[in-house]
């Protein structure tokens, strides 16, 4: 018996447990994008913007395309790599949840092919899944598995303030 | 190819228990054979030995599921469980305790997340990895 090893496992056991329920509450919650701070002396070409809605930056056009999703549909953005099982689980729930809602469209991305694309979207784990609107803009990004009713709940919004 | 996913949980189970027994006991051997466990399973998953015992004690006592998981995820992981086990036995063995102690224990939380949450370390950490080392595979091809 080794005391310092019983320890170890204890400690190991116990970050474990942490970790497992922290990424059991945070998986799959469809966070809402933060805008893109507005610098100060770009704030004269935002006098003619609608109050309410608040401006996110437009993802380039090009990087879109180099994806396959060009703008123009609201879409859902999976990035996902081989060694990725719940990557499976998001590519059918995005599949029944685009045949419920066929304004939308989903493109799947191989994030090991588009590493310049996944470092300037700021990627770091798969599957990760953007929520795009009609003009490119990211309005909800998850991590993990989101649920269908909340995906479903988070394009209808979307769909329906076109 | 692919998997039970219930298997792979087993798997992960037993192999949580097997590094937690290295870690008390501190006994380099028992590291190097889940270290030959782990490399035997990356090489050929259906002959693993954890799976062999799921499928003779395991499987015929639960129901039938057709659910199933790509292989290729679990083949990585037992990669990086095997890196981990192979560092921790030559530690051990080598007399450098902490270092067998450090990679154990190392092993022990990935398995151990598995086991427990159906979390896999490895396959997470395999994009960060990508993005920090590798080059746009398109980049590549077009220069």
């Amino acid at each position: 018996m080794d005391p310092v090893g019983l320890s170890a496992v204890a400690v190991v056991l116990v970050a474990g447990v942490g970790v497992g329920l922290w990424r059991r509450r945070v998986d799959g919650r469809l966070r809402p994008v933060a805008p893109a701070p507005v610098p100060v002396d770009g704030a004269v070409e935002q006098t003619g913007g609608v109050e309410d809605v608040q401006e996110i930056e437009r993802l380039d056009p090009a990087l879109l395309a180099r994806l396959g999703a060009e703008p123009g549909r609201v879409t859902l953005l999976q990035f996902s790599t081989a060694f990725c099982a719940p990557c499976r689980a998001l590519r059918r729930i995005s599949a029944e949840v685009v045949a419920l809602l066929p304004e939308v469209r989903h493109v799947e991305v191989d994030a090991e092919s588009h590493l310049d694309e996944v470092r300037e979207l700021n990627i770091w784990r798969t599957p990760t899944l953007l929520i795009l609107d009609a003009d490119g803009r990211v309005t909800r990004r998850a991590t993990g598995i989101p649920t269908k009713p909340h995906l479903i709940a988070a394009l209808a919004a979307l769909l329906r303030s076109v | 190819m692919e998997l039970d996913p219930r298997g792979q949980r087993f798997a992960a189970a037993l192999t949580s228990i097997v590094i937690a027994l290295v870690l008390i006991t501190g006994w380099g051997w028992l590291a190097l054979a889940q270290a030959a466990v782990f490399a035997i399973t990356a090489w050929k998953p259906r002959l693993g030995p954890y799976p062999l015992i799921f499928r003779a004690l395991v499987l015929p006592r639960l129901k039938k599921s057709t659910e199933r998981e790509p292989a290729a995820p679990v083949r990585f992981a037992q990669l990086v469980g095997f890196a981990f086990l192979s560092v921790s036995a030559g530690g051990y063995l080598a007399g450098a305790e902490t270092l067998g102690l450090v990679a154990a224990a190392c092993g022990l939380l990935a398995a151990f997340l598995n086991a427990a949450f159906g979390l896999c370390l490895g396959c997470e950490a395999y994009l960060g990895i990508r993005r920090l080392t590798g080059r746009n595979a398109e980049t590549v091809r077009n220069a």
